[in-house]
C-alpha cells in the first residue's frame, strides 16, 4: 500500500487542528488560572497531557486537595476512548514506522490528529506523523499560555465572560451530535440528570468530589447507553470529538 | 495556591495515566477491537463526559447565574444550528459580558 510520509504534508494537515486548538486551550488556560492555579502550572498541564475534558475535570481535583487516585481514575475513564483510537490509528501505520515512533506519537494523538490522521486514503509514515502532531501541540500549548496570562492582567468583568468559553465549547461539540442521533440526545439528557442529582442533592454533594462525580455519572451514563442502544456496526468506527 | 511538590505528583499521575491510555494499546494490541459493547461504550463516554462536565458547572462559571444562563441558551441555539466551536464560544463569551454590564450599570 501507498504511504503518506511527507513531514511538511502533515504540518499542514495539523494547521487546522492548531488553529482549533489555540481558542479551546485559551479557554482552559482562563478557567485554570481562575480556579487557582499558576501559569506555568496550567502550561505545564496543557504539554503533558494534551486532552481538554481530561485536563478541566483535573484542575478542580488537583486545587481542591484531591486524592491521587481520584485524579488518575478521572483521567482513565475520561481518556479511555483514546486507547481506541491508538488501536485503530496503529493499524494505519505504514513501514516506517518504528515502536519508537509510537512511544512519542501515541503521546499527542488526539481526537482530531486520530480523525485526520486515520481518513487518509493511504498508510501514514512515521514523518507526517511527526508533522500532524508537532503543529496541534504548539496550538494547544501556545493557546494555555495565552489563556494563562490573559486571565492574569484582565479586567474582572472580561475574566467572568471568558469563563463561560470553554463551556461554550463543550454544548458546541455535544448539541449537533445530538440532534442528529437520538440516543445521543437520550445519554447526554440521562448524563445531565445524574450530574445534578450529584450537585444538588445534599447529602451526595458535601461527600462526593467533583471528579468521582464525573467518573460515577460517565460510566452509568455510557454503559447504560452501551446496553440499550448499542451502536450499528459500521458506526462503531468513528469517534471525534474535542481535544 | 497549590504546593510546588504537591502539584508535580498530581501532573504526573495526570500525564502518566493520560499517556498509558495511548501509548499501549498503540504499541501492544495487534488486532482490531470488535465487541460492540466496548466500541458503543467509548462512543458514548465523550458526549456523557461533556454533558455532566457542563452542566450544571456552566452556571457558576461567571460572576452573575443570571448571565450564564443567557450565555448557555445562546450556546444551546447556536450549537443546535450548527455554528463553529469558536462563534458558539465568543457570542457565548459576548452575551455574557453585555448581561452583566447590564445588571453593573443598569439595574445594580
Amino acid at each position: 500500500m501507498r504511504e503518506q510520509n511527507n513531514f511538511v504534508a502533515g504540518i499542514k494537515d495539523g494547521l487546522p487542528i492548531c488553529l482549533g486548538y489555540l481558542s479551546v486551550a485559551f479557554a482552559f488556560g482562563i478557567t485554570a488560572v481562575n480556579s487557582g492555579l499558576t501559569i506555568w502550572q496550567a502550561v505545564l498541564i496543557s504539554m503533558l497531557n494534551v486532552t481538554s475534558a481530561g485536563q478541566l475535570a483535573g484542575v478542580p481535583i488537583i486545587v481542591g486537595d484531591g486524592t491521587l487516585f481520584e485524579l488518575g481514575l478521572a483521567q482513565l475513564i475520561i481518556n479511555l476512548r483514546y486507547a481506541l483510537m491508538s488501536v485503530s490509528l496503529s493499524q494505519k501505520f505504514g513501514k516506517s514506522v518504528r515502536l519508537v515512533d509510537k512511544f512519542l506519537v501515541s503521546f499527542v494523538n488526539t481526537d482530531e490528529v486520530f480523525a485526520v490522521s486515520s481518513s487518509k486514503g493511504m498508510d501514514v509514515g512515521r514523518n507526517y506523523m511527526y508533522g500532524i502532531t508537532l503543529t496541534p501541540f504548539l496550538g494547544w500549548t501556545l493557546g494555555t499560555l495565552l489563556g494563562a496570562v490573559a486571565g492574569n492582567i484582565l479586567p474582572a468583568i472580561i475574566i467572568s465572560a471568558l469563563g463561560i468559553a470553554i463551556y461554550a465549547m463543550f454544548v458546541a461539540i455535544v448539541t449537533p451530535t445530538a440532534r442528529k442521533e437520538r440516543p445521543v440526545l437520550l445519554c447526554s439528557l440521562f448524563a445531565i440528570a445524574l450530574s445534578c442529582v450529584f450537585n444538588y442533592v445534599p447529602f451526595l454533594k458535601e461527600h462526593i468530589s467533583s471528579g468521582f462525580i464525573i467518573i460515577i455519572c460517565t460510566l452509568v451514563a455510557s454503559v447504560v447507553f452501551a446496553l440499550v442502544a448499542p451502536l450499528p456496526e459500521e458506526k462503531a468506527q468513528e469517534v471525534e470529538i474535542d481535544g | 495556591m497549590v504546593e510546588t511538590g504537591q502539584f508535580f505528583l498530581y501532573l504526573l499521575v495526570m500525564a502518566g495515566v493520560t499517556y498509558l491510555v495511548r501509548m499501549v494499546p498503540m504499541v501492544l494490541v495487534k488486532k482490531k477491537i470488535t465487541n460492540t459493547f466496548v466500541r458503543s461504550f467509548l462512543y458514548y463516554v465523550p458526549y456523557a463526559v461533556l454533558s455532566v462536565m457542563t452542566i450544571p458547572a456552566i452556571f457558576s462559571s461567571t460572576s452573575y447565574l443570571a448571565s450564564a444562563i443567557c450565555g448557555f441558551a445562546v450556546a444551546l441555539v447556536l450549537s443546535y444550528f450548527n455554528r463553529s466551536l469558536l462563534v458558539v464560544a465568543a457570542s457565548a463569551c459576548g452575551t455574557v459580558l453585555v448581561v452583566e454590564l447590564i445588571i453593573k450599570y443598569l439595574i445594580l
